[in-house]
């Protein structure tokens, strides 16, 4: 079939649409509307029949020069960009920023913020795995696994209003703590949550696990190797589903992640079932590291207080007291006043590894921010993994890649 | 953390060129562009670097030698350890030039198209340099340091629709913000909040327009 339209870009020409286009291969561009790329990615395919031999992601079309953003503001009025990276997790994006931009400033925040921002970050992967596990399920033809896993993250967002007073855009943290304390009750509910969770994701996942469509469809599709999911640079649960044991909480613990007993999941072929498996376990393992946060939660302060040229007082004292109005005002217009100096910084996300790398020339502006996002890296891999699998194994291997364009284009 | 001290210790046993750089986080190196490849490959064989995390770019501002640093960030998965790695950019301003690492690492491939598309450093020996998050035939560099936060008017990618629609990319109508206060000796019109970003204001016209 000969082809009378012209694709305008290089992404076209490069999946071989113009030069090489042989009279038998078919040209295909998938999104970048498209319900199983889950926002706004694009694949320019070259199809031999159904089976891919030439695959082009585009991605881009959700930039918005957060980056650039960045350089232009002060350390904490970046926070609300960070809920916007992965959507689906923004807690703990929060936690992954702060943390960044407080190893740059050599502070420690005590063990009670450290404790609030694990709990919270843990109940975000919950949130993001669900969402995740509900989409794969639907990519494949599940319909009910949605609907359950949606069910779960109204409970979720009910408690993430009342802690940060949002359900998506939490923007929660700052440097050097967060916005307010955990309310009254609250870590009484977020058990009550976990109780009522366990039951019902053993029901959710017990709808796929054994579900012979689901295994038909996943087990042996989209194999990643070790040595290419290394060598992708991909993170989180799509490299352990390679059988890599990497999990950065566990193997360079931050925010008090040493205290926690838990497991990291890995898979043995790194077939699309595989990383529903580690998704699937990495629910129950978060459960368990919800839990512990709640059984020993500390007591004490939950921001930093003696860094007054970071961390804003409380509103009362600014309200009432001249000096620290005047310190909050500085913390407001100036930023918390971070040394000269550059950090890169990874936390364990939802998605993989998700880091910042801040260089800092002093005062309350960044000079440069990149963000290193676990979706991009772990996009990269399409082209190579795509080749030679069917058409319909692309919507699943989309599907268990789980990603969010709007991290992957920041 | 000893395994990074371990292994500059015996890189620059290794390599006499490579010098330390400041750093508040994981150790980190300076090497010469001309040895980049040679250092990175034996961090990958021979100590055990085996992930790349990340490929960057910082641009030091015009004026500045070497204006821009490319950055990279290696991770073992057996010590778990980290290091950082950073080479100045060879070539003038207009095209800076470091080697492509993605001979060592395929994942580099999209970190490099990343840092080309938005600093415009040229990667030596990469299979396939182009953009990718600004769309084909967009005429700058974004993130470096004289292209202005509002951005810079400029055409539609789709030629037909431009000329169907005669719309253009325009830039941000946000007059400058966000707002930041500057700290230090000054007086008190210098240090009022103001945008770092002045290309336009109510007195300057938007750039391009």
């Amino acid at each position: 079939m000969a082809t009378d339209f012209a694709f305008p870009d290089s992404a076209a020409k490069a999946a071989g649409a113009e030069q090489e286009f042989a009279p038998e291969k078919m040209s295909l561009s998938m999104g970048p509307s498209h319900p199983s790329t889950h926002g706004v990615l694009r694949l320019q395919m070259e199809l031999d029949g159904e089976v891919l031999t030439k695959c082009d992601p585009v991605v881009g079309y959700l930039h918005r020069g957060d980056e650039k953003i960045a350089e232009n503001m002060t350390y904490n009025q970046f926070v609300p960009y960070t809920d916007r990276l992965d959507y689906l997790a923004p807690l703990a994006n929060n936690m992954a920023y702060a943390i960044a931009v407080e190893r740059l400033a050599k502070l420690e925040v005590p063990a009670r913020c450290q404790a609030i921002r694990v709990l919270t970050a843990e109940m975000a992967r919950v949130s993001a795995h669900l969402m995740g596990l509900g989409a794969f399920g639907l990519d494949v033809g599940a319909w009910s696994v949605l609907v359950h896993s949606l069910n779960q993250r109204e409970h979720l967002y009910k408690l993430f209003e009342e802690l940060t007073g949002a359900r998506f855009t939490t923007s929660y943290t700052r440097i050097g703590g967060v916005t307010r304390d955990v309310p009254d009750g609250w870590l009484g509910r977020v058990i009550a949550f976990c109780d009522q969770f366990e039951p019902a994701l053993e029901e959710t996942l017990s709808l796929l696990t054994r579900n012979k469509i689901f295994q038909d469809r996943t087990v042996g599709v989209g194999i990643i190797t070790k040595a290419d999911a290394l060598a992708y640079g991909l993170t989180g649960p799509n490299l352990r589903g390679s059988g890599v044991s990497l999990d950065l909480r566990k193997d360079k613990p931050y925010s008090g992640y040493e205290q926690y007993e838990f497991d990291v999941p890995v898979g043995s072929k790194g077939d699309c079932y595989d990383r529903y498996l580690c998704r699937g376990e990495e629910m129950r393992q978060s459960v368990r590291i919800i839990r512990q946060v709640v059984a020993k939660f500390p007591s004490g302060d939950w921001y930093a207080k003696d860094a007054r040229k970071i961390f804003a007082p409380p509103k009362d004292k600014i309200l009432t007291s001249m000096e620290e109005l005047i310190q909050n005002f500085m913390i407001v217009t100036e930023g918390p006043q971070i040394p000269a100096g550059e950090v890169y910084f990874e936390a364990e996300n939802p998605k993989g590894a998700l880091g910042f790398y801040i260089v800092s020339k002093g005062g309350g502006v960044p000079w440069r921010m990149k963000i290193r996002s676990p979706s991009f890296c772990n996009l990269s891999i399409l082209p190579k993994v795509c080749v030679g699998t069917m058409m319909s194994d692309v919507v699943t291997l989309l599907g268990s890649l789980d990603f969010v364009m709007g991290e992957c284009d920041r | 953390m000893s395994a990074s001290v371990d292994a500059i210790t015996s890189l620059k046993g290794k390599f006499p060129s490579v010098t330390d750089r400041l750093s508040s986080d994981c150790p980190a190196v300076n090497v010469p562009t001309g040895e980049l490849i040679a250092v990175l490959q034996a961090l990958r064989d021979e100590q055990a670097f085996d992930l790349l995390s990340d490929v960057t770019a910082i641009d030091w501002a015009e004026g500045a030698a070497p204006r821009f640093t490319a950055v990279y960030h290696l991770y073992s998965t057996t010590s778990h350890a980290a290091i950082r790695v950073t080479t100045p950019c060879t070539g003038d301003d207009a095209a800076p030039t470091v080697p492509s690492v993605v001979p060592l690492w395929p994942g580099a491939n999209w970190h490099e198209r990343e840092a080309y598309d938005m600093f415009g450093i040229k990667f030596e020996g990469h299979p396939d340099l182009r953009r990718i998050l600004m769309w084909d035939g967009y005429p700058y560099h974004p993130l470096r340091k004289e292209f202005p936060l509002a951005g810079i008017e400029t055409a539609l990618p789709d030629i037909e629709v431009a000329e169907e629609t005669k719309a253009k990319v325009i830039a941000a109508p946000m007059m400058g913000g966000p707002f930041v206060a500057s700290a230090g000796e000054m007086n008190l019109t210098e240090a009022e909040p103001r945008a770092k970003d002045e290309s336009w204001s109510e007195r300057a016209a938007k750039p391009g327009a």
